[in-house]
């Protein structure tokens, strides 16, 4: 017998030893321990035995068989090892190849824009209202103070649709609308666009503007300050400042001119700024007594102010994009710059 | 507005630099948008003295030494015809630059640099001047536009910069003045804010005149639209002599851009300017009846204005009459008929106020501008209208050009305003607005400085206005002029520290458009914004016929250019457009989407508020088809948390048979398809371009509120099935058949389509894989009878058979 099991484990040694894949191996595994394999046959000829010599004849071959078994897993853990880096290596791919994935589109500048500022506001309670862009005379003009004959009038080139339609000159008339229908305290941004009948790199006869309007009990010129200041600072940098400078709108007295400190060069002077260190972004002031009282406020007890500003500027300025036509172009070679 | 500092000077004791007095303006709310200093390209240009002339033998030319004073003496070779011994001259130093003529001695060619040369083998150290070569004419400086040498006065000193002789040491500031301060129109308005900005006292003009009394024929000037001419007022000068006006007065007009005319011309020029104040002089002669009639034009009533433009008239247009006739353009311009002469004798001056809005729409209709028109337009007041006529009359008598008669005519009406006004206003009321405390002897000083006549007493403060400031109307606007003066640096952000918390943020319908743009920005669709108003021409683009109702645009009745003249009713000719751009300009494929308004008139031509209505508009073209549009079609249906259906139809611009209409819950609400090749082929288009448009206003309505489903207790189990059916029966039918066949079935998607020989002609076979869900019990087992009634049912309805 114990030659037999020699013979058995020396046929095994050479079975396995040229052996290059798990198939084989597993063939191999089966013929020595499968059902009818050869350690098995010999496991089932245990019956010949006479009783007194079983014991040790199993002890044999329960020995035989561990050892086999020990043997082929030592072998197919090798194959295995060996197997997975040829994979490895067969699988390998050029990682700098270019990745995939579905290709984002991009908002529109003006969006992304009046979304930032809508954010900045709404953070310091604004509500948002937007008005009707074909707006009546009195809505547009009269109620903001620049009744018929009025030179402020000839500050902007009006569309005109019938005598009293227009497409609204500046977003400043949704202001009278949600005047006439909520009392203070009143917070309110009106974005949207606006037309003028002008048209050259700086200006287009179709454009945004955001307007801001707050009215309250004790609202001051230096409440106007603080809040521009902390916009300025959110949209522009934090190191940049506001200066105010006098200037004139029929619906804000005293009215203002804004400018912020060059972002470009922290205000030594370069050509963004035109060697100013300051760049005008927007208009604004203490809302007129008479654009109150026109909407039913009582202007001793309440005061306002209201800014309005360029979101084509904003834009303009913060992308540095040089042409204001570009933005209404649609040219998907400019929009694809806004994916950020 | 031009204001010159030479001229400021004359009213206000200016002693900072130009670059100086700027900013204060600035600080003031007087931007200068451009400060001009004349003498800008002059440089090393002294006071030569000929002390040797000798001419050079057959040339023009002459040597000759010139003293330049302490900076020497120089030999100059010279062409200039007036060259001789003992004049003095403008001498440019070797390294001066003055302005290179044209061969005709006045067109400048550019700035040039004296350097050391040579004529006619004569060595010539420096150059002197003309005029001309300075930046000078006659009416800048007395002489400089003689084509030679401009000479100096003899008491000039020899070697001294000749910039200050010559008034080139002057600056003009160009001041942008705001739509509130028609006072500041004016050199003496701006005067005015200089003396309050520097703190200095302001020298008025002289008014004074002395009239000569006489029993003169009587002017009769009637006002029959007191409603535009609050203020007529006319006066007599006899014995005039039209001549040239004196060098000072050429000069001022010069330098503000006005050509001298005559003396008498010129006074009335000079006035506007100074003060602000149109004026006109009627030759008295040619006014019949020796009348004036200020009146309403009739209609188809004509007149030829001074620069011989004749005009038909409206009854809007404000004409000044004599007895029969206009004779002037009220506040625009004067007539040709009563225009002064070199022989005039008699004038009669006009100082009037017509309103800014009458004005504006006679200069417009007309298209007919001046400098009068303009100022009248931004508005003149009565103050000044006085002080114009006494002003004028003083500068006839200064000049000698007449003789002021006391027949004096002043039609006031109850249009007239008052000159001066009262307004008691709250100091603390001021400075609630403005945020700040600013000192009370500050308020004084500078409400003294505007000539406010401040009295305080207590919190309460008493104004009086003068007359030229009819924009002050209450504490905001004493307040503006407060903080102008005090300084916006005072000024310090806080941030409403006592005012209420609101609530702030996007609106619901914000929020829900930001939503969708990010489902479409998400899918690769960039974001357009084009103009909201375009051509009919663009609608033609697109073949809509005369009578669609695309074609009831509300028209812009004043329109930039006719490509920009209504107000769109669809957005699918800008989004063709764009894309066309695109195109042209090699951008070879792309998706683009946009959300705007589309403007739709109750009735035409619109009178009411139109409705505004918000419209999904969708663009692909180059590598895409039909069912990539199609695809983020139905995103934009998966983010309202709905579903559309679609159905085949035909748009004049699109392919009849790649379109579709899209419905949402029964309601067509947009749609979808190919750009026709016709229109494609018009448009030169090398690429397929696919537009879909989708009415985002009813769209919302369709909005689901989303709401969480449990997910199924058991597993879905899905059926692939490969039917053949008729060419013609569309997919959308095969999965409605389906759907109605089986509660079971949540999913129909078509995996395949083969048209071919192995299932015949005129039939097509259609792979779907159907899901089903199962409710509250597994149906493994109730599957194949499912199947069995949707077979049945495809069968018995659209008589499709299982392949």
């Amino acid at each position: 017998m114990q030659k037999k099991i020699d013979e058995i484990e020396k046929s095994i040694d050479e079975a396995v030893q040229d052996v290059k894949s798990s198939k084989t191996l597993q063939e191999i595994k089966m013929r020595f321990l499968g059902k009818t394999g050869e350690i098995s046959s010999l496991m089932k000829n245990m019956r010949d035995v006479p009783p007194e010599q079983r014991p040790s004849m199993g002890k044999l071959l329960n020995a035989l068989r561990e050892w086999t078994e020990n043997k082929f897993a030592a072998i197919e853990k090798k194959l295995k090892e060996f197997e997975l880096k040829k994979k490895y290596s067969d699988e390998k791919i050029d990682v700098t190849l270019p990745g995939r994935a579905p290709e984002n589109g991009a908002y529109h500048p003006n969006t992304l824009i009046r979304n930032e500022l809508i954010s900045i506001f709404a953070g310091m309670g604004f509500e948002v209202f937007e008005g009707p862009e074909i707006e009546n005379d009195y809505y547009n003009f009269t109620a903001l103070n620049t009744p018929a004959d009025h030179p402020a009038r000839d500050m902007q080139d009006t569309f005109y649709l019938a005598p009293e339609l227009l497409l609204r000159t500046q977003t400043s008339a949704g202001q009278i609308r949600v005047m006439e229908n909520k009392k203070p305290p009143i917070k309110i941004l009106s974005p949207g666009k606006v037309y003028r009948s002008d048209d050259d790199a700086t200006h287009s006869p179709m454009f945004s503007q955001m307007e801001g309007l707050v009215v309250d009990k004790h609202v001051t010129l230096c409440d106007l300050k603080g809040m521009l200041d902390e916009f300025a600072k959110k949209i522009f940098g934090t190191g940049v400042k506001t200066r105010l400078r006098p200037s004139y709108f029929p619906f804000t007295e005293p009215s203002v001119e804004v400018d912020v400190s060059c972002f470009e060069c922290g205000g030594t002077g370069c050509r963004l700024c035109k060697g100013t260190g300051w760049i005008e972004v927007l208009g604004a002031g203490m809302v007129n007594r008479r654009v109150l009282e026109g909407c039913g406020i009582d202007p001793d007890i309440y005061t306002g102010f209201a800014f309005g500003m360029g979101i084509e500027r904003i834009a303009m300025l913060k992308y540095g994009i040089n042409n204001m036509k570009l933005l209404f172009e649609g040219d998907t070679r400019f929009l694809k710059q806004f994916k950020g | 507005m031009k204001a010159p500092l030479s001229w400021l000077k004359d009213y206000v004791d200016i002693d900072i630099p130009a670059e100086k007095l700027q900013e204060k303006l600035f600080s003031c709310g007087f931007e200068v948008e451009e400060l001009i200093d004349l003498g800008k390209d002059i440089s090393g240009v002294v006071v030569g003295e000929v002390i040797e002339c000798e001419g050079v033998e057959n040339t023009h030319l002459h040597v000759c030494k010139v003293d330049c004073g302490d900076k020497g003496v120089f030999q100059i070779c010279c062409g200039a015809d007036n060259v001789k011994k003992g004049i003095k001259a403008p001498c440019a130093l070797v390294g001066a630059t003055v302005y290179a003529t044209a061969k005709d001695h006045v067109t400048i060619e550019g700035v040039t640099t004296i350097k050391k040369g040579k004529l006619r083998g004569i060595d010539s150290f420096g150059m002197l001047c003309s005029g001309a070569e300075l930046g000078l004419n006659g009416d800048l400086y007395d002489g400089a536009d003689y084509c030679g040498l401009l000479i100096l006065p003899e008491d000039s000193v020899n070697g001294a910069d000749v910039k200050p002789i010559v008034g080139l040491d002057d600056y003009i500031f160009d001041i942008g003045v705001t739509a509130n301060r028609p006072d500041c129109q004016s050199i003496l308005g701006i005067a005015r804010e200089v003396a309050a900005v520097l703190g200095k006292k302001l020298k008025e003009p002289d008014y004074g005149y002395k009239a000569v009394k006489g029993n003169y024929e009587k002017i009769k000037i009637s006002n029959l639209a007191p409603d535009i001419c609050p203020r007529y007022i006319g006066h007599y000068v006899k014995d005039v002599k039209c001549a040239p006006s004196p060098a000072w007065l050429r000069k001022r007009l010069a330098l503000c851009g006005l050509r001298s005319i005559s003396n008498v011309v010129d006074i009335t020029n000079f006035v506007l300017l100074e003060l602000g104040q149109p004026m006109h002089a009627f030759d008295l002669r040619t006014l019949d009846g020796r009348e004036i009639v200020v009146r309403r034009a009739n209609d188809g009533e004509k007149i030829i204005t001074l620069d011989e433009n004749e005009f038909t008239l409206k009854s809007d247009n404000l004409v000044i009459c004599d007895g029969k006739k206009p004779v002037a353009l009220a506040g625009v311009m004067g007539g040709l008929n009563s225009e002064i002469k070199n022989d005039t004798t008699e004038v009669l001056f006009e100082a009037a106020k017509f309103a800014r809005d009458s004005v504006r729409k006679t200069a417009r209709s007309l298209g007919q501008h001046s400098d009068s028109s303009a100022l009248f337009e931004k508005g003149v007041n009565e103050y000044t209208t006085e002080r114009a006529m006494h002003r004028a009359l003083h500068l006839i008598q200064q000049l000698g050009c007449g003789t002021v008669t006391d027949l004096h005519i002043d039609v006031t009406t109850a249009y007239s305003r008052t000159n001066e006004k009262n307004l008691s206003v709250s100091v603390s009321k001021i400075n609630a607005l403005l945020g700040i405390e600013v000192p009370a002897k500050d308020i004084v000083k500078i409400l003294e400085r505007l000539n406010f006549k401040p009295a305080l007493d207590g919190d309460n403060l008493t104004l009086t206005v003068p007359g030229y400031r009819e924009d002050i109307d209450g504490y905001p606007d004493v307040a503006e002029e407060i903080i102008r003066f005090y300084g916006y640096e005072n000024i310090n952000g806080t941030f409403l520290p006592s005012a209420s918390i609101t609530n702030g943020g996007f609106t619901e319908e914000q929020k829900a458009e930001n939503k969708l743009k990010d489902a479409l920005v998400s899918k690769g669709l960039y974001e357009i914004s084009s103009y909201s108003f375009y051509s009919q021409k663009d609608l033609d683009m697109l073949h809509f016929a005369p009578d669609a109702k695309e074609r009831n645009a509300i028209r812009i009745l004043n329109p930039i250019s006719e490509d920009l003249s209504i107000m769109r009713t669809t957005l699918a000719p800008s989004m063709v457009n764009v894309i066309v751009r695109n195109l042209r300009r090699g951008n070879m494929a792309g998706k683009l989407f946009e959300i705007s308004k589309i403007y739709l008139a109750k009735s035409l031509p619109v009178c009411d508020f139109p409705e505004e209505k918000s419209v999904i508009a969708l663009g692909i073209w180059g590598k895409y088809d039909f069912f990539d549009l199609k695809g983020i079609v139905n995103c934009i249906a998966d983010d309202i948390n709905t579903s559309f259906e679609y159905e085949p139809c035909e748009k004049p611009f699109l392919h009849p048979g790649i379109t579709a209409k899209i419905i949402c819950d029964g309601v067509k609400v947009g749609y979808l398809g190919m750009l026709s090749p016709a229109v494609a082929e018009e448009l030169a288009l090398d690429r397929f371009v696919y537009v879909a448009e989708i009415d985002y206003e009813e769209l919302k309505k369709h909005a689901k509120p989303f709401k969480y489903v449990p997910i199924p207790k058991f597993a879905e189990i899905t059926r692939d099935l490969a039917l053949t059916c008729d060419a013609a029966i569309t997919c959308a039918a095969i999965e409605k058949e389906i759907y109605s066949a089986c509660k079971y079935v949540t999913g129909v998607n078509l995996f395949d389509v083969y048209v071919g020989e192995q299932i015949g002609k005129g039939k097509k076979s259609m792979a779907f894989k159907l899901t089903f869900t199962p409710k509250d019990e597994p149906i493994e087992n109730k599957i194949d009878g499912f199947v069995k009634k949707i077979l049945n049912n495809l069968k018995f309805k659209l008589d499709i058979t299982l392949r």
